[in-house]
């Protein structure tokens, strides 16, 4: 990854599979294998999206891979929280600042927290699945209080080991708005909060059943069972008061490279935030 | 109708130097190591004269037979695909130290192709379905589709693989032409062409033929011969109510049962005339430049649903049940047609002989078997 020399603005790509040039302004070691980047554009663009949404970033001579956004609308800079699980994604998380990499988007759908006014929020993340919830949490926290916002916020978080819980100085900040619960898996030295699955968090957390809408990310067993444990708890299971985010291999972002499919859906134009009824055959069949 | 002329070899000679003077790379069907295949052709001489081709699972054999027949042939193992969507291509390049993304354009001349077959106007318009429309097309599909100057001939002698009556794209051609061509057979002579044309372009390129305007007979020959060949039909499937029905499949043993059998070697998808499943890969040249390609993929193949951890689709099963149930369920959702145009082609050059009108007519005759995995969850 070369490192910038200087700035010059290039015109604005249009094809689909071309992504703007953007510089790695910032990085941020979030766990042991997960960092932070803050990306700028270099012909100093604005990027507009809504939570939930990715962008598919290019390591150049490396490839691209998809990204959920992790920062919230309206600020600056794009904020994307990675994951090293293979050549293109350790490229991203070790990119020093300066560098460049490529960016497209942004694509699929949102969580659609229009929909969420007056409503007990549920937010479930498991793991590096709290990167596309963090944006939605921070709106959502803007809105709390506001005619149109959200009753009430909870926000439940699992991580393996205390060590891979990222976003950490978030959390602390959502908990003067928010009602914020997090456990471990395994729990390590020095650790004194829960632990136990995601799902154990549910049962317990202060929120209204009849009047919550959830929002669930994480691996696709979490989310099955973080649903479920919700509906248990009395979460209606209706079309839009239960939403997930999938993920499958993504290559284009557009609907163009077949490769994100599970079933009627190609995932990066009709998911990656599908409601839980849409989901829920698809996800109980394995390998679809 | 509009006007319908009749032409005899010479027009089709007239009709491809007039396509190339236009500037187009005139293509058609030649007979070439031992299959129909797509090749630049410049008089009806290089068209395979004569030839028949004799088709099965897992089998084809090309044969010189009898005739001045032209057209005598179902349709080789290559569609229009590659011709509008590449199997290699070259998207972006960019240079360090800037990365400026510089867009490499598609610089293909413009193709017209004489010997198209029905089922394979189908294919390109459930291609351009599938990437070339909606808010975000592909612009190689585009460029290349927009382009292509089409002539038609209709089917007259099906395989026995073959089943585009029962995917309604075949064995005539209704739309998608630029200008339509029917072998009329004579017993004493050379054949001749019922030709019409359906754009303004093809009635401006047969304006130019020699021939002469066609009679109610010729159409009745016409009818006749199609009628013939639809009865000829090798294969079907039936279609009543199939998305649904395989999608509540989606347990059935059947699937275990073709998981034996499939080798997941790719060639269903590569000879498929709508698959479009593709990579994006980048390579990095001595010089710092990277390219990225964009290179056919297939649904067949262990890394097409990888993510971190490993594939989704690890089981040759679950392979084969996402490239079946897309093709006649769930293309349905995603673009609204069929992603199946009876060609047949998946069935002829499957090397294990796998049959999906056989696996089809199981799956219905089976429908409901019980799953034999765990109850699904609420």
């Amino acid at each position: 990854m070369a490192t910038l020399t200087e700035p010059s603005p290039a015109p604005a790509p249009t094809g689909p599979f071309t992504p703007a040039t953007f510089r790695v302004a910032g990085r941020e070691q979030e766990a042991p294998d997960v960092a932070t980047l803050a990306l700028e554009p270099t012909d100093g663009r604005s990027f507009a999206f809504h939570p939930g949404q990715f962008n598919m970033l290019t390591a150049f001579g490396v490839g691209e891979v998809p990204i959920s956004i992790s920062s919230r609308p309206g600020s600056r800079p794009l904020l994307h929280t990675i994951r090293e699980v293979g050549p293109v994604t350790a490229a991203l998380c070790r990119a020093p600042v300066g560098s460049l990499v490529g960016v497209r988007g942004p694509f699929g759908t949102d969580w659609g927290l229009d929909a969420f006014a007056h409503a007990d929020v549920v937010v479930v993340a498991g793991g590096i699945g709290l990167a596309p919830l963090r944006g939605a949490v921070q709106v959502l926290l803007d809105r709390a209080g506001l005619p149109m916002g959200p009753r009430k916020v909870v926000v439940l978080v699992g991580a393996r080991t205390p060590d891979q819980l990222i976003f950490r100085r978030d959390l602390d900040a959502w908990r003067a708005h928010a009602e914020v619960a997090v456990t471990v898996d395994m729990a390590t030295s020095g650790w004194e909060g829960n632990v136990g699955v995601v799902t154990s968090l549910v049962g317990s957390a202060g929120f209204d059943a009849h009047r919550a809408m959830a929002l669930v990310c994480g691996p696709e067993v979490m989310m099955r069972h973080t649903v479920q444990a919700l509906i248990e708890r009395g979460v209606l299971p209706t079309s839009i008061r239960l939403r997930v985010s999938l993920e499958r291999n993504m290559q284009c972002g557009t609907g163009l490279c077949g490769h994100c499919q599970l079933g009627p859906f190609l995932l990066c134009r009709d998911g990656p935030v599908v409601t839980y009824p849409q989901a829920s055959r698809l996800l109980a069949e394995a390998e679809l | 109708m509009t006007a319908a002329k009749v032409i005899g070899r010479d027009g089709l000679d007239e009709l491809l130097r007039h396509l190339a003077a236009l500037g187009y790379r005139t293509l058609g069907p030649v007979a070439r190591d031992g299959a129909i295949t797509m090749a630049e052709v410049s008089s009806s001489a290089d068209l395979p004269e004569g030839f028949h081709d004799r088709q099965a699972p897992g089998s084809y054999r090309l044969e010189p037979g009898q005739g001045q027949a032209l057209f005598d042939w179902a349709v080789g193992p290559e569609p229009l695909k590659a011709l509008v969507f590449p199997p290699r291509a070259v998207i972006w390049t960019a240079k360090p130290p800037s990365y400026h993304v510089q867009e490499v354009a598609d610089d293909a001349p413009p193709v017209a192709v004489v010997g198209a077959r029905p089922c394979d106007l189908a294919g390109l318009q459930v291609l351009g379905r599938s990437i070339g429309t909606g808010p975000v097309a592909d612009p190689i599909f585009q460029h290349r589709r927009h382009q292509a100057f089409l002539v038609v001939v209709e089917c007259t002698r099906p395989a026995s693989t073959c089943f585009c009556v029962s995917m309604g794209t075949g064995p005539g051609a209704t739309h998608g032409y630029d200008i339509r061509l029917t072998e009329l057979l004579s017993d004493d002579g050379p054949p001749s062409y019922l030709a019409l044309a359906g754009t303004p372009a093809g009635r401006r390129a047969l304006g130019q033929l020699p021939g002469r305007p066609a009679q109610a007979a010729d159409e009745r020959a016409r009818v006749e011969r199609l009628a013939k060949a639809a009865s000829r039909m090798g294969r079907s499937v039936d279609t009543t109510g199939l998305p649904e029905l395989l999608a509540r499949n989606l347990s059935n043993p059947r699937w275990d049962a073709v998981a034996e059998r499939c080798l997941a070697c790719g060639n269903c998808t590569a000879v498929c005339p709508t698959c479009f499943c593709a990579n994006f890969q980048d390579t990095t040249g001595l010089d710092g430049t990277v390219r990225r390609e964009r290179t056919w993929a297939s649904c067949s193949d262990l890394a097409h649903s990888y993510i971190h951890g490993g594939p989704v689709r690890s089981s040759i099963k679950s392979r084969y049940r996402q490239w079946a149930t897309h093709k006649f369920s769930w293309w349905w959702d995603q673009f609204g047609t069929s992603g199946c145009v009876g060609c047949g082609r998946c069935i002829t050059w499957c090397p294990a002989s796998i049959d999906i009108t056989e696996e089809i007519a199981a799956l219905r005759a089976s429908d409901g078997a019980a799953p034999t995995e765990e109850e699904p969850e609420p």
